[in-house]
């Protein structure tokens, strides 16, 4: 079955994927923390007792969570060169470069679903906390900072780095507007020589490592973080 | 915003716009439909397989989840369609490349329905796991069989406690048909990319599509709750709201 399998390909291939990895992996970094700093926003304006702030936040959230990624970044593709020409006043203006839209559109994405993992993890937070939080003369803004949230994230790393770890296999996705990740690196090879069995196979062989060194880690992780509960 | 380019003639194949936007709702539902259906069943069986007490029954099951579920669906996509037919046998890798009639929609059913089946599994084995030990011990003292204790005492209570998860892994089936347009279907997400280059109409086609996809989600979502309601095992707290 693996007659004809060449090996060499890969190997001379291996700078230009590890480039494409290094675009998959910083898209992945740099979307995780824009993600989990929305997100955050997100979900205590979704806690906010005040509807103006509530409502217009959780729309937001069911809405991007209710329709598919691959929508989501034609939107930003095609939404975000119209805001530079509005917000630059120049209507020549060319945009951001496919980096920043990919990170862009990730980022807005998986805020919605880091918002709810946020918000699920603030809600595990003991109501007696913020209660003691406030009788100690502390401000909203004090007892999120100080009281809530590091315990709220505390509860989470272990199920924000297993929605991390998808966000990484989502980047993939990137390859629909045409750009260079490692997947999208691996195809370019692949079409280019016609050696679609064995870049394709090796790529997935990649992701499997990663994906399932980084899910063993977070397993282990959160055995750790169960001791003394 | 002008939505009257949906009752232009469409470019190609006849009809207007509009009906393109209604054939790729059909192929988007065709797809998550079929796929649901082989997710539900393999994933069934891998989740039980994983919970029984038989070593080299659970091996097997593990090995897969692991494997579908640490690898991106779109490289499954291009494996399914790409490599599939080099690397069986020849004569099955010929039929597959030359006979088999809309080669890229049973890929994507394949790819869809195979991988949700790992998240599907874990759900299941989730399920199982949640029911306390003493309903397994007292089936199997009034002398069930092992398979008679699945059948009788442990999937009906599991299915009823994990209708929500199983939602949203339904859900998740449904968006992700869209990535089967890197292989050429022609479903809802592809349709209105088309029409969008076509007719320059971008912003309208796209809140289309939206909205397409936002209402079958809250129909779903609601029709599972009511489902959810109507089975609530007594004496259990019932998940709804998440």
């Amino acid at each position: 079955m693996f007659t004809g399998f060449d090996f060499d390909v890969i190997q001379h291939s291996l700078p230009y994927l590890w480039q494409g990895m290094q675009f998959s992996l910083g898209l992945t970094l740099l979307a995780m923390l824009g993600g989990i700093f929305l997100g955050t926003l997100l979900a205590l304006m979704r806690l906010s007792p005040f509807k103006i702030i509530s409502y217009p936040a959780g729309a937001y959230v069911n809405l991007v969570r209710s329709i598919p990624l691959i929508l989501v970044i034609f939107w930003f593709y095609f939404l975000i060169p119209i805001a530079m020409k509005k917000l630059t006043g120049n209507p020549y203006a060319s945009g951001i470069g496919p980096f920043y839209s990919a990170l862009i559109a990730f980022t807005m994405f998986e805020a919605a679903y880091y918002c709810e993992i946020i918000r699920a993890g603030i809600q595990s937070v003991p109501r007696g906390q913020v209660g003691a939080a406030y009788a100690l003369g502390l401000t909203y803004r004090q007892a999120m900072t100080r009281v809530v949230l590091p315990q709220a994230f505390r509860n989470m790393i272990p199920i924000l780095l297993t929605t991390s770890i998808i966000l990484f296999q989502d980047t993939s996705l990137v390859y629909v507007v045409g750009l260079t990740d490692f997947m999208g690196a691996a195809g370019k090879i692949a079409r280019r020589d016609g050696r679609l069995v064995e870049m394709y196979l090796f790529a997935a062989l990649v992701y499997f490592i990663i994906c399932y060194s980084g899910s063993y880690f977070v397993k282990r992780l959160q055995a750790r973080y169960n001791v003394g509960r | 915003m002008d939505f009257s380019f949906l009752n232009q003639a469409a470019f190609s194949g006849g009809g207007v716009y509009l009906d393109w936007v209604i054939s790729g709702i059909k192929w988007t539902l065709l797809v998550s439909i079929l796929a649901w259906i082989i997710a539900f069943s393999v994933g069934s069986v891998l989740g039980v397989l994983r919970t029984t007490p038989l070593a080299w029954l659970r091996a097997p099951a593990t090995v897969y989840v692991e494997v579908f579920r640490n690898i991106p669906v779109l490289v499954q996509m291009f494996i399914w369609y790409f490599v599939m037919p080099e690397i069986v046998p020849k004569v099955a890798g010929d039929w597959l490349k030359t006979q088999l009639p809309m080669p890229e929609f049973w890929n994507a059913v394949l790819c869809l329905g195979f991988y949700t089946a790992s998240r599907v599994a874990e759900q299941v084995r989730a399920g199982i796991q949640s029911i306390p030990q003493g309903q397994t011990n007292a089936a199997l003292a009034m002398g069930l069989t092992l398979p008679q204790t699945y059948r009788h005492v442990l999937l009906p209570m599991s299915y009823r406690i994990i209708i929500p998860p199983m939602t949203t892994e339904f859900l998740s089936i449904f968006k992700n048909s869209s990535i089967a347009l890197t292989i050429g279907v022609l479903e809802l997400t592809a349709q209105v990319r088309q029409i969008s280059e076509y007719t320059f109409r971008t912003f309208e086609i796209f809140t289309i599509a939206t909205i397409v996809y936002a209402l079958i989600t809250l129909t779903v979502t609601f029709s599972m709750r009511w489902l959810e309601n109507k089975t609530r095992i007594p004496g259990y707290v019932g998940g709804s709201g998440k």
